[in-house]
């Protein structure tokens, strides 16, 4: 409904991406400045100006499925690679996140400091790199910019359209379920206590006034909820006390991206239309497309830098048993190009796909992960 | 005081929309028919009073050039005075169906013609008063339909002007007395009331100012505006002036919904803080001021309510549709 809404889903999507990334980088022992050079050439990927200036244009949201296509594109910026089930566990565990964060958003606008949390953390990743810390500082500005004057209404509308794009997705996650914020159907937990978003009164008072604008009478009633009066308002600002927590990062070493994803909703009647609309790709999806990934440069790798598969379950049999047993539903069906009827722009993606080809490493010595290596989703 | 009924399932869940919920009810045929919002389709089926299920249709917003087929924003039937039409708004236009949703009777276009890039265009907020169903737009402006006694022979009759920012929802007198005075109200994104008297020429008769919060509902009952607003206040007015008589700080979220049970002077508000509650409206014999009772509020655990109703006119019984819930939920009291 609102056209202002691709720049908060990707950069808040892409900052759960970079959490899950970073604690499995860790968890799984990647050398520090290999780690290192993954996170830095993906942010500057995201952050790239011409990539920015597509992303803020007014548009409509785009489906699921072409919004993955970028995602997959950006998770694969750099020297480290991903089996296709390990992409869709983590596709899954960004919307999941984000869509928790925006439910639960006090007010329609705070969805902008779930925003900043996120590009907070992001600064923390590169703190090393001032070339790509000045490119999201740009990027915050943009935001400021664009975001900054909107109206309550505006917002409203935006939390709508992002809701409404995730809609129906129960999958259930374990850190969510463990730390009891969603329950066992999907669904996420709404608390009827804590804090009243900014600007709203504790409900349970009714105030009678005279014709004269004067207060006759003051009735008090039973609202049902435990609420209290918020305390302060997160800050807007390039610097501050964002005060929300939602959008800053739950990962840590000791609560690890769990292994063990449950399975999707039992509710399979109420998908919403496009997941089951056909391929091929609509003629504007990939004019979409085409704008959105020309403005990505990804880096070649320089020299016969080695790359590594990340793996987010613990084990490479339990990924393999996740790729098996992923339910038909919740198959994301990354776009196939060749596929598309419309040849014309058929060429265009793929030349620009084509700046985006990584040269074959050279078989390594034969460690499991290794012979995975040389594949890469067909685009 | 009530009790959850059985609820009744939808083929799709409902859509994070306000006001996304419309009740028919139909007395004499011992019917309800309830209207909810998916998303690029809406769903209309008909109950018998124990909440079975009788009859289902689903319609689609009319196609047109676009990423992705366009969302519905509001379903809601209109009671006229020799018919009842059912009146769906999308991204694209309007549709206007007889009350079973089996004929498409009329159909306008959105004219997107001044709306800068960023402005999402499309028609929402739904109300008939007397002979004319009025409907909102993205710009503000208020399209006056005037609807013939029957036959598809639909004309637009006038737009008001007096929003500045997208309407988002319409209400209309129930009793149509003589004199009435005002008897439309049209709220918007803004918090802006505009009061309105009906007739071939629609004249204003006041604006009530917002204060920068979105106003999502809006419900008239003998003269008073009842406004609910996105920071969960709901607020009463004299319609005829604009005089704040009752502020109520109803919820802890956005309020997606307002109904009136009028016989009785009930009001329902429902908001995304799972709540629902019931007030009841009366004037003070002594004071001649407009008085509020709250009477009852009801939790729906972990539900972000995006619609509820009245389902009969006595508002013994209410239903609710909520974000994701691919069901209706109902309630009666005991």
């Amino acid at each position: 409904m609102s056209l202002r809404t691709l720049p908060l889903l990707f950069l808040n999507l892409g900052g759960e991406m970079l959490y899950i990334l970073d604690q499995r980088l860790r968890a799984q022992n990647i050398p520090a400045d290999k780690a290192r050079k993954v996170l830095n050439d993906i942010i500057s990927t995201m952050f790239n100006r011409k990539f920015m200036e597509e992303l803020f244009k007014p548009q409509e949201l785009y489906s699921k499925k072409a919004l993955r296509t970028v995602y997959d594109r950006l998770a694969h910026a750099s020297i480290m690679r991903l089996n296709q089930a390990s992409m869709d566990k983590l596709y899954d565990l960004m919307t999941m996140a984000f869509k928790y964060q925006v439910l639960l958003c006090p007010r329609p606008k705070d969805v902008l400091l779930v925003t900043f949390n996120h590009l907070d953390a992001i600064k923390g990743f590169i703190q090393d790199s001032p070339a790509i810390l000045q490119q999201v500082e740009e990027t915050f500005q943009q935001l400021t910019d664009r975001y900054g004057g909107l109206s309550d209404g505006e917002f409203q509308l935006i939390r709508q359209t992002l809701l409404i794009f995730f809609q129906d997705l129960h999958i259930r996650v374990s850190i969510f379920l463990k730390d009891k914020v969603q329950n066992s159907n999907g669904r996420f937990v709404l608390p009827v206590s804590g804090p009243v978003p900014w600007g709203t009164e504790v409900p349970g008072l009714i105030r009678i006034f005279t014709d004269k604008g004067k207060e006759a009478k003051k009735v008090e009633f039973k609202h049902g909820g435990h609420y209290v009066t918020a305390p302060k308002e997160g800050s807007f600002e390039l610097y501050g006390d964002r005060v929300l927590k939602l959008g800053t990062n739950m990962y840590s070493m000791n609560r690890p991206v769990e292994t063990h994803m449950s399975g999707a909703s039992k509710n399979l009647a109420s998908r919403t239309q496009e997941i089951i609309a056909p391929n091929p790709l609509a003629k504007e999806e990939l004019n979409f497309l085409a704008r959105l990934m020309g403005g990505m440069e990804i880096k070649k790798p320089s020299g016969p830098e080695p790359g590594f598969r990340l793996n987010l379950f613990t084990t490479d049999e339990e990924e393999e048993q996740a790729a098996l047993t992923r339910p038909e539903e919740l198959s994301y069906e990354v776009i196939n190009i060749q596929a598309t009827q419309d040849q014309q722009r058929n060429k265009e993606l793929a030349r620009i796909m084509g700046e985006f080809e990584v040269t074959e490493q050279p078989k390594q010595s034969a460690s499991k992960g290794d012979d995975l290596l040389a594949m890469m989703d067909g685009f | 005081m009530f009790r959850r009924e059985r609820p009744i399932p939808l083929r799709g869940s409902a859509a994070p929309l306000c006001n996304n919920l419309s009740v028919l009810q139909v007395p004499s045929r011992n019917l309800t028919h309830f209207g909810v919002v998916h998303g690029p389709s809406a769903q209309l089926l008909s109950a018998a009073p124990e909440g079975v299920p009788l009859a289902q249709r689903q319609l689609h917003a009319k196609e047109g050039a676009g990423v992705s087929p366009p969302l519905i924003t509001q379903v809601h039937w209109c009671v006229l005075p020799f018919r009842v039409l059912l009146v769906l708004t999308s991204h694209r236009g309007i549709q206007m169906y007889e009350s079973d949703g089996s004929v498409m009777v009329y159909w306008h276009a959105l004219d997107s013609g001044d709306a800068s890039p960023v402005q999402a265009v499309f028609a929402r907020g739904i109300a008939s008063s007397g002979r004319f169903i009025c409907v909102g737009t993205w710009s503000g402006r208020v399209l006056v339909f005037d609807i013939p006694a029957k036959g598809p022979n639909i004309v637009l009759s006038e737009e008001l002007a007096g929003h500045q920012t997208s309407v988002t929802d319409i209400a209309t007198e129930p009793a149509q007395g003589q004199d009435c005075v005002a008897d439309v109200v049209t709220a918007d994104n803004s918090g802006l009331l505009c009061v309105w008297r009906s007739g071939p020429k629609f004249k204003l008769v006041t604006q009530i100012p917002g204060f920068g919060v979105p106003c999502p509902s809006v419900q008239l009952w003998h003269g008073t505006v009842a406004a609910g607003y996105g920071d969960g206040q709901v607020r009463l007015y004299e319609a005829s002036t604009g005089t704040l008589h009752v502020q109520i700080s109803a919820h802890a979220r956005a309020i997606c919904a307002l109904d009136l049970a009028p016989e009785v002077g009930k009001l329902l508000s429902a908001a995304e803080d799972t709540f629902v509650h019931i007030w009841k409206l009366s004037r003070s014999p002594e004071s001649g001021h407009t008085e509020v009772e709250h009477c009852h509020g009801e939790c729906v655990p972990d539900t972000q309510v995006c619609g509820a109703r009245f389902c009969d006119p006595s508002g013994s019984s209410f239903a609710v549709t909520g974000y994701d819930l691919a069901e209706i939920l109902r309630f009666s009291s005991v």
